[in-house]
């Protein structure tokens, strides 16, 4: 266990070493908010609220979404790939600790960081420029934090598996974005799900996604209540168990095909 | 003449690279049109619950921004230069270009080229005509003429902006972020100007010019007149943008000196 803990430490203090990096992502983030400000806007022009959500909840949802997003976004995927490629895989899997297990600590770790040095400055600057709402009770944010930490678990989850996908195909590149694109769009980040039309709504409850960015989202904007949002992170952790039976399986059967191809 | 046919053999030697990786190649065309779908889906989605934005409907904003692939499809396609600075410069690459008896700026866009982006002129054109359709906009033939000119007049923006920006790299080696920001920056452009405040929509038209990649031009194809004025400005700032760009280019190969050992 404590060597566990020493990954995500290690891997805290080597993003911390890099961290002048973060202060440009922040930018981005504000950008993207930004476009998405202006967009919803215009969208909503006069009409008091969408689905429920009020323009000011829905420049929250945006704001928040985004930077949940740079807690759980994480490039595990990239760096299984990479390491599949020139061969270091073969060497990591003799070592006495679970691979797999291993890459999500310094998944953790790098969240770790960018909570603390990206969403959480980064919040604050969106706040000064967008009009944006803070819920003031305690248990919003106590249920928020507890569903991001699932989103978390998914996000990582879904990673490892398109990571070990590598092992399959070889050179992945290509199934890595259209992932991030399928996330961007299914998890919530760019729409609130409950924007969607009844059917694909309905379509959207069997699949992993909206538990990484919708449910934490709207837990923050209080777009849930009360039952809802106990509902939704179980929902997060049924998700979590299920996810568990493909990357076990996958992972089993990729260590049995295992080629080399350099190094 | 000459430049033709190191055109061919690049591309040539491309899709060899390509047809490596056979399913990758497959799984990222598959990728790019799952970017576009995404888009259109946000923008299907949007128009259930509204039916103006800022005074256009639905299929002109699917219009502008079928529009918009097009061009986009045509500088990923040719210009990917977005690594240019870590590629070129800090690897020393470019002392291996500027050997050649090729301008270094045709080579490296050569060199860097994806083929397969080219398939966002399809998918372009699939949206423009689904639009169109819906808004039974009719063409004449000059029609044509102006749309090709106003299509190379938005890459040249696109790539006169992307290409200034990479030629920071021949004056300062380090790592800046300035890339992936004007990438985002650049996705202001997807939807109409005039749903942005006045500042953002200045500097959308004259500093980085965006909006002459969607809904300047579409908006000639879309016959609101009001825009017109901009929609022929299309080529101008093309070409200014893009001369810009080369003359930035020539300037830094010259005060190139490499990046040491």
């Amino acid at each position: 266990m404590s060597m566990y803990i020493e990954m995500i430490r290690v891997r805290f203090l080597m993003m911390l070493a890099y961290r002048t990096n973060y202060y440009s992502g922040i930018l981005i983030y504000s950008i993207n908010i930004g476009a998405y400000y202006f967009l919803w806007s215009a969208i909503y022009g006069g009409k008091e609220e969408i689905q429920g959500l009020s323009i000011l909840q829905m420049t929250t949802y945006v704001a928040v979404s985004w930077m949940a997003r740079a807690f759980y976004f994480n490039n595990i995927d990239r760096e299984i790939a990479a390491e599949i490629k020139d061969g270091k895989v073969a060497i990591e899997m003799i070592r006495p600790y679970n691979y797999l297990g291993m890459k999500t600590m310094q998944a953790l770790g790098e969240g770790i960081f960018r909570i603390l040095f990206f969403s959480v400055p980064g919040l604050i600057i969106v706040a000064l420029i967008f009009p944006i709402s803070f819920s003031t009770s305690p248990s919003t944010w106590f249920f928020f934090f507890l569903s991001l930490i699932f989103s978390f678990i998914v996000n990582t989850q879904i990673n490892l598996l398109t990571g070990i996908m590598t092992f399959f195909l070889f050179n992945n590149a290509g199934l890595i974005r259209a992932k991030r694109v399928v996330i961007d769009l299914f998890s919530g980040l760019l729409l609130p799900i409950s924007f969607y039309p009844g059917w694909a709504q309905s379509l959207m409850t069997y699949l992993p996604f909206q538990a990484i960015s919708y449910v934490p989202s709207m837990i923050f904007t209080e777009g849930f209540a009360g039952s809802e949002i106990t509902n939704a992170i179980l929902l997060q952790a049924v998700w979590v168990v299920i996810l568990l039976v493909p990357i076990r399986l996958l992972w089993s059967l990729a260590k049995k095909q295992l080629i080399v191809q350099g190094g | 003449m000459f430049y033709v046919s190191m055109f061919f053999q690049y591309a040539s030697q491309y899709l060899k690279t390509r047809f490596t990786y056979r399913v990758d190649t497959a799984v990222e065309i598959l990728s790019d049109l799952l970017n576009q779908a995404v888009n259109l889906i946000f923008i299907l989605v949007v128009f259930g619950h509204t039916t103006l934005l800022s005074g256009w409907n639905r299929d002109e904003i699917i219009f502008i921004y079928g529009f918009f692939l097009i061009p986009y499809a045509l500088f990923s396609a040719f210009f990917n230069i977005w690594d240019f600075n870590e590629r070129y410069i800090v690897k020393g690459e470019m002392d291996r270009v500027l050997t050649r008896p090729v301008h270094s700026l045709f080579q490296i866009i050569m060199e860097r080229m994806e083929l397969e982006s080219l398939f966002g002129v399809i998918t372009g054109l699939a949206v423009m005509a689904y639009a169109g359709m819906n808004l039974s906009i009719t063409f004449t033939w000059y029609d044509v003429l102006i749309f090709i000119v106003m299509v190379i007049g938005g890459m040249f923006i696109y790539a006169g902006i992307f290409l200034s920006i990479a030629t920071i790299g021949f004056w300062s080696d380090s790592r800046t972020d300035i890339m992936p920001t004007m990438y985002n920056i650049s996705n202001y452009g997807r939807y109409p100007v005039n749903i942005y405040n006045k500042i953002i929509q200045f500097v959308l038209t004259w500093i980085l010019p965006f909006a002459f990649v969607g809904v300047y031009p579409a908006s000639y194809f879309l016959g609101r007149n009001e825009w017109y004025g901009y929609a022929f400005l299309t080529p101008v700032m093309g070409v200014i943008f893009f001369a810009m760009a080369v003359l930035l280019w020539n300037t830094g190969v010259k005060k190139y000196r490499g990046a040491g050992n």
